[in-house]
């Protein structure tokens, strides 16, 4: 089913990351999500935002609310141009970092979602999904 | 980072007697809390503090970026020998940080701002290495 709503928000560099995790609280307050849901789904928004501008040189994410027969979600979509990754499973480990952070990045993102997934290609950038449902 | 001008954003230090108050009120970003870490270390050695207090009662989110901050603000007062206490995390930022995968191990944690400032004066009180007061 087509998104209810949708919206875009550039990756530009460290600052845009406040502004997706007040825009994906403020969507998902909106929704009815619980505050441990919210706060998931934000924590989340935060790492991967992070991630892409910081590893991935910027890009933006897509905000989708969705709506099924019988359930409500929130999907985003993580879209960078940057080097891409070559070992995904690897990048997914905890600890793992090519950066100065804690290396919890994507699976600690992963952990705080419903559903995760990860397109890579070297040289030509990473996307990462992931949609909480209520 | 950014050039350019505008005055630059920074949250205060207040000094309580042996102790300094860090009441963080705003969404952090990643500048704001690097700036924050190196006031708090610039503080702590010219004061002589024993005892630092984070008060993160009005924090909605803390990704591994914050955690990390924490922790290392928690490390530096260490070497400087004075311990770090963060204050009144939100049980939905404690769920979400443990699902993320962060434990901050090196941090000590209380309720509020009485019971952490308790939790410092005795460990002030006691041995070196007393770790559990009370």
């Amino acid at each position: 089913m087509p998104p209810i709503r949708s919206e875009v928000l550039e990756l530009r560099a460290t600052p845009d990351i406040v502004h997706v995790r007040q825009t994906v609280r403020a969507r998902a307050a909106e929704m009815g999500f619980t505050l441990v849901d919210q706060t998931k789904l934000v924590t989340a928004a935060s790492e991967l935002a992070r991630n892409a501008i910081t590893y991935g040189g910027g890009g933006r994410v897509r905000i989708e609310a969705l709506e099924e027969d019988t359930r409500r979600g929130l999907r985003l979509t993580f879209e960078d141009q940057g080097a891409g990754i070559a070992n995904v499973e690897q990048a997914l480990t905890d600890g793992y970092t090519t950066g100065n952070g804690l290396g919890l990045g994507l699976g600690g993102a992963r952990r705080l979602v419903n559903e995760f997934s990860i397109h890579s290609r070297v040289g030509e950038g990473t996307r990462v999904t992931i949609t909480r449902w209520m | 980072m950014t050039a350019g001008g505008g005055a630059m954003e920074r949250i205060p230090i207040l000094q309580m007697g042996e102790f300094l108050l860090v009441t963080i009120q705003v969404d952090l970003n990643d500048t704001l809390a690097q700036t924050l870490m190196d006031d708090l270390t610039a503080k702590v050695a010219a004061t002589g503090a024993r005892g630092v207090l984070i008060d993160i009662s009005s924090v909605t989110v803390v990704d591994s970026f914050i955690g990390r901050m924490l922790n290392d603000i928690a490390a530096t007062s260490r070497v400087l020998d004075a311990t770090t206490v963060v204050v009144g995390m939100q049980p939905a930022v404690a769920i979400t940080l443990v699902e993320l995968g962060l434990s901050l191990g090196g941090v000590r944690t209380a309720l509020n701002v009485d019971r952490g400032i308790a939790l410092l004066r005795a460990a002030l009180a006691a041995p070196a290495d007393a770790t559990h007061p009370e």
